[in-house]
């Protein structure tokens, strides 16, 4: 590469590293809910961006009202916005797993209709409550703008929060899943439902909080992404095809799975996307993808799941 | 192949001819049949009403007392965002012209058809207006996509279409007007802006990975490579919903362009500026022209993003100009305060003043009499943007404005061109 010089290839070298890293988290962050619900519970949940875009809507709702009632606390709302961006996405998802899932696990498949359907009716109401047009959310200063650890390398602030977020998350789901009771009821009823049930796990519990957990996290992912991209009704949709891809390529129902494979899909696609163009970038990225499924149509990593 | 004949104009849309002369006896019954119509249901206003017979002999959907026309937008779906402003824009106008007595008397009638982002669909609605609404003109489109879906319908039907975005040109239709403006009037006088005053010398090109992106950097980098005489260091496209932006800043930043020229669109705009901001590339220290933001699209994306950099468009809101804050004024006042209005909004609410212009000067809503006094070069409007003027081809005359955008969302004009003549088929292009 002549004509830079090692400074320049070197600062470019770690933001190109830092890019990866961040659309590593931001991949993790949006599939951690879907690998519940799909991982454990086998429900292929088409309205999982819808359910970010909640979260989205919180903070902007969030910021309005802080900005309009109470500015001091304006550099604050934002974390408070996320723990409600979690209990709104969560209540909804409660609801929507007794209203409508219940009724449809011996019928996987369908799950995947109704849930596409219940995501058209969550954008016309987004657009009917909000309104077409995108809005945004004004955001603290402590989140604009980028780092500089050296004058030549800028480390966006917006991406390292997305990284801590999704870090915090996904301890609290390892937690969850892995040291809780909950978790081991889980689990369990992800193992052998009938053999759960008969020691006297509640499993229809199990499945509701489960999928409303699932439905919570994605309001977290969603909140956290009003930093880096859009706020509109239709804004959960640019995300589900990602979501489904690093589940599935991670092996459904495997927590290691899922971060390994937004790892490797956020690393290959980021530096493809350096060396070639946007498109071929993602081409060979999912080419390869497709490959690996082939040989291994289970994922990377697979557990044993209810069937 | 994109300018298809329509059918013999001889013929209307009903199949029945058009250009019959009556017999010099039967033209006097007609003549007499008419005049005791006009006595039997004129009022004082007659004088300017003329009679339906007259004004419409290819069984629109006119009446003694109204025209009805149809609009025909998405409302749902991912493209609701964008055409929102354009829907407002042209119920606003026809409010007002059914204030002011109408269109050769006649008061406009609205048929809504929601387009729902699907091409299809707009093909589909736009049949459904002209084969069973009879609908005098159409209002409608956004997308390059929905347009040319609907074009073929509008060529057999002859109807009329008033499409308000601006878009990649290479297309003329006698069926359509198109009221944004075509590539050549936002590319080159906004480059030649850039390249004079920055005295930029190398440029960075991105944008959405479809038609109009591509059509429009084709454009411009022929245009910078042969009468700007300035590299091209970077061409990239993504795809269209794309969230992630962090390998194409970090290649912008190692080419370090001295202008990155930027049409991204959707929701894929909004974390392209958040992206930029965020990787330390501010309206301070670095120069970004776009050609897809508008008031619109910045309310989104936030002013504080936005700050520093430029459009290139035919319009803002804060033109200062009587006539366009008379036409805030009302806009707010119909839509309320938070709405912004943009740059298709603003060309959105020129189409029905052009369609009643033309209307009025062929004395007829028959549409190859519309198309011929749209052709005749002297159909103009007061717009809020200044005077336009309806050329040949189906375009508007215009002028091009570069906006500084400011925090808050609205733009300071730095710059406005003089009058470009459209050219939708660009010569060496």
């Amino acid at each position: 590469m002549g004509g830079y010089s090692i400074s320049d290839l070197w600062s470019i070298v770690v933001m190109q590293g830092f890019s990866g890293l961040s659309l590593f988290s931001v991949l993790l962050l949006m599939a951690l809910g879907l690998a519940i619900i799909f991982g454990q519970m086998g429900v292929i949940n088409m309205a999982h961006g819808e359910f970010m875009t909640i979260g989205a809507y919180t903070i902007y709702l969030f910021s309005k009202v802080t900005e309009q009632y109470f500015p001091a606390l304006m550099p604050y709302y934002f974390v408070i916005a996320i723990f409600a961006a979690f209990g709104i996405a969560f209540a909804a998802g409660y609801l929507v797993e007794y209203l409508l899932i219940r009724h449809l696990y011996k019928r996987p498949l369908d799950t995947l209709l109704a849930t596409w359907g219940l995501s058209l009716i969550m954008q016309q109401i987004f657009r009917t409550v909000f309104g077409a047009r995108e809005v945004s959310a004004t955001l603290p200063d402590w989140l604009m703008g980028s780092w500089k650890p050296t004058p030549d390398i800028d480390i966006p602030l917006n991406g390292l929060f997305v990284m801590g977020i999704s870090v915090v998350v996904t301890a609290a789901v390892i937690l969850f899943l892995y040291r809780s009771t909950w978790g081991l009821r889980v689990r369990a009823t992800t193992q052998n439902r009938v053999m759960a049930g008969s020691v006297g796990i509640n499993t229809k519990k199990i499945d509701r909080v489960t999928f409303a957990v699932g439905c919570g996290i994605a309001g977290i992912a969603g909140a956290t992404f009003t930093t880096i991209a859009s706020t509109g009704p239709t804004s959960g949709s640019l995300y589900i095809v990602d979501t489904f891809l690093v589940v599935v390529f991670g092996g459904a129902g495997s927590v290691v799975g899922t971060v390994s494979s937004a790892f490797s899909i956020a690393q290959a696609q980021s530096i493809l996307t350096f060396f070639l163009t946007n498109a071929m970038g993602k081409v060979v990225t999912l080419l390869t993808i497709i490959i690996i499924l082939m040989l291994r149509p289970e994922g990377l990593f697979t557990s044993k799941v209810r069937k | 192949m994109l300018r298809k004949k329509s059918k013999s104009p001889t013929w209307n849309r009903a199949g029945r001819p058009e250009n019959v002369s009556f017999l010099p006896v039967r033209k006097t019954v007609a003549n007499a049949v008419a005049a005791t119509l006009l006595i039997a249901f004129a009022g004082s206003s007659f004088g300017a009403t003329p009679p339906t017979s007259q004004v419409d002999t290819t069984h629109l959907a006119v009446t003694d007392t109204e025209v009805i026309v149809g609009q025909l937008h998405s409302s749902t779906g991912t493209m609701a965002i964008s055409e929102t402003g354009a829907i407002e824009a042209e119920r606003l106008a026809i409010d007002q012209i059914n204030a002011m007595g109408g269109v050769l008397g006649r008061k406009i009638k609205v048929i809504q058809e929601d387009g729902g982002s699907d091409w299809p669909t707009f093909a589909e609605k736009a049949k459904k207006l002209l084969e069973s609404d009879h609908v005098a003109a159409i209002f409608g489109c956004w997308t390059s996509a929905s347009r040319k879906a609907v074009l073929p319908v509008l060529e057999r039907d002859n109807g009329l279409l008033y499409y308000p975005t601006f878009y990649e040109g290479l297309e003329q239709s006698k069926n359509v007007v198109y009221t944004g403006q075509e590539a050549t009037q936002q590319v080159f006088a906004g480059l030649d802006w850039v390249a004079k005053t920055k005295g930029s010398k190398t440029y960075y090109l991105i944008g959405s990975d479809y038609i109009w992106p591509r059509t429009t950097m084709k454009l411009a980098r022929k245009y910078i490579e042969t009468v700007l005489h300035g590299t091209v260091v970077g061409e990239e496209y993504a795809a269209l919903g794309s969230t992630d932006f962090g390998s194409t800043i970090n290649k912008i930043r190692l080419k370090k362009p001295d202008v990155i020229y930027a049409a991204v669109v959707g929701g894929s705009n909004v974390s392209w500026f958040k992206q930029l901001k965020a990787a330390g590339i501010t309206g301070k220290d670095h120069t970004l022209l776009t050609l897809s933001v508008t008031e619109d699209e910045a309310n989104g994306i936030g002013g504080e993003n936005l700050l520093g950099f430029y459009s290139a468009m035919k319009y803002f809101q804060s033109l200062d100009t009587p006539g366009n804050k008379e036409f805030v004024k009302k806009f707010k006042a119909k839509w309320g305060a938070g709405a912004p209005i943009g740059d298709v909004t603003q060309a959105g609410y020129e189409g029905p003043w052009l369609w009643k212009a033309a209307v009025e000067k062929a004395g007829s809503f028959d549409t190859d009499k519309v198309v011929k006094a749209e052709e005749s070069g002297q159909i103009s409007f007061d717009a809020p943007e200044g005077m336009v003027y309806l050329e040949s081809n189906h375009h508007l005359k215009t002028r091009l404005r570069i906006g500084e955008w400011r925090a808050d969302g609205q733009a300071d004009i730095v710059y406005t061109s003089d009058y470009i003549m459209p050219n939708p088929f660009p010569k060496g292009y």
